[in-house]
């Protein structure tokens, strides 16, 4: 029987041999999860991302536009001040990678960030807060694009 | 090494709202260039920033936020005088570390 410490090496010189040879995308940060970053759609990334099936919330908020003109920058932000909330994701439903942003919470910071995001095309916006006991909520936005920001 | 980042902290009573602008091409892989090849995936991964020393910030991005990224965010117990330290890391490994005092 193979252990799983083993199993978890041998996985680990695969990928190594993968990335030498110019398989892999190359990842600079061991803690980027490319699973999730690869993911499609609301509830895939939130699997990819560890959580159970997300759940509309009032306790979450999602601050963007109703309109944006140029889909290149788009500001939005998300905040919850539920306790136990462990990450704060934003995902862009119809973008190629859905996911955009993971901002880890913690007693040292307000759970409320802001950042600009690209948008490929009119979509829905999401703001997902994952929790310590699984769950993931989310509230959502349409935000439509007038000029898409990805391509060119 | 980019570009230095602008990062603007300001002491709202008990908190400080951090505010930085990075210098980064943020390339997502999708788009062409003029001789239609594929221009490759070229952008930050990882966010840290530290208050006195102490990591407090952390985020991870994929290719969705937007060239020269901007991030705020609010840092609780920090006053005025304190040291901000806001480091990325992108794709390709390269990385830059800038500082700020609270104001």
């Amino acid at each position: 029987m193979v252990s799983r410490r083993v199993m978890l090496r041998h996985s680990a010189e695969a990928a190594a041999l993968m990335a030498t040879a110019g398989l892999l995308p190359t990842t600079a940060s061991a803690a980027w999860p490319q699973a999730a970053f690869d993911a499609k759609g609301l509830a895939d990334t939130v699997k990819a991302l560890g959580a159970g099936a997300p759940q509309e919330s009032k306790d979450v908020t999602l601050t963007a536009p109703d309109i944006a003109e140029n889909g290149a920058v788009v500001p939005v932000g998300c905040a919850c001040a539920l306790a136990g909330v462990k990450r704060l994701a934003l995902l862009v439903e119809k973008n190629p990678t859905t996911l955009a942003a993971v901002f880890e919470v913690n007693d040292a910071l307000e759970p409320s960030f802001a950042t600009r995001v690209k948008m490929a095309q009119t979509s829905n916006v999401y703001a997902v807060a994952l929790l310590a006991d699984g769950r993931a909520l989310f509230a959502q936005k349409e935000v439509k694009v007038t000029l898409g920001g990805c391509g060119g | 090494m980019g570009d230095p980042m602008r990062i603007r902290a300001q002491a709202q009573g008990d908190k400080a709202v951090v505010r930085v602008l990075m210098s980064h091409e943020m390339e997502t892989g999708q788009r062409k260039d003029s001789a239609g090849k594929t221009v490759p995936a070229w952008f930050i991964q990882e966010v840290t920033a530290s208050h006195n020393g102490t990591p407090v910030f952390s985020a991870l991005w994929g290719t969705a936020v937007s060239k020269n990224p901007f991030v705020l965010f609010t840092i609780r117990g920090a006053k005025a005088g304190d040291k901000i330290v806001v480091t990325w890391v992108d794709n390709r490994g390269d990385k830059r570390s800038d500082e700020a005092t609270v104001v």
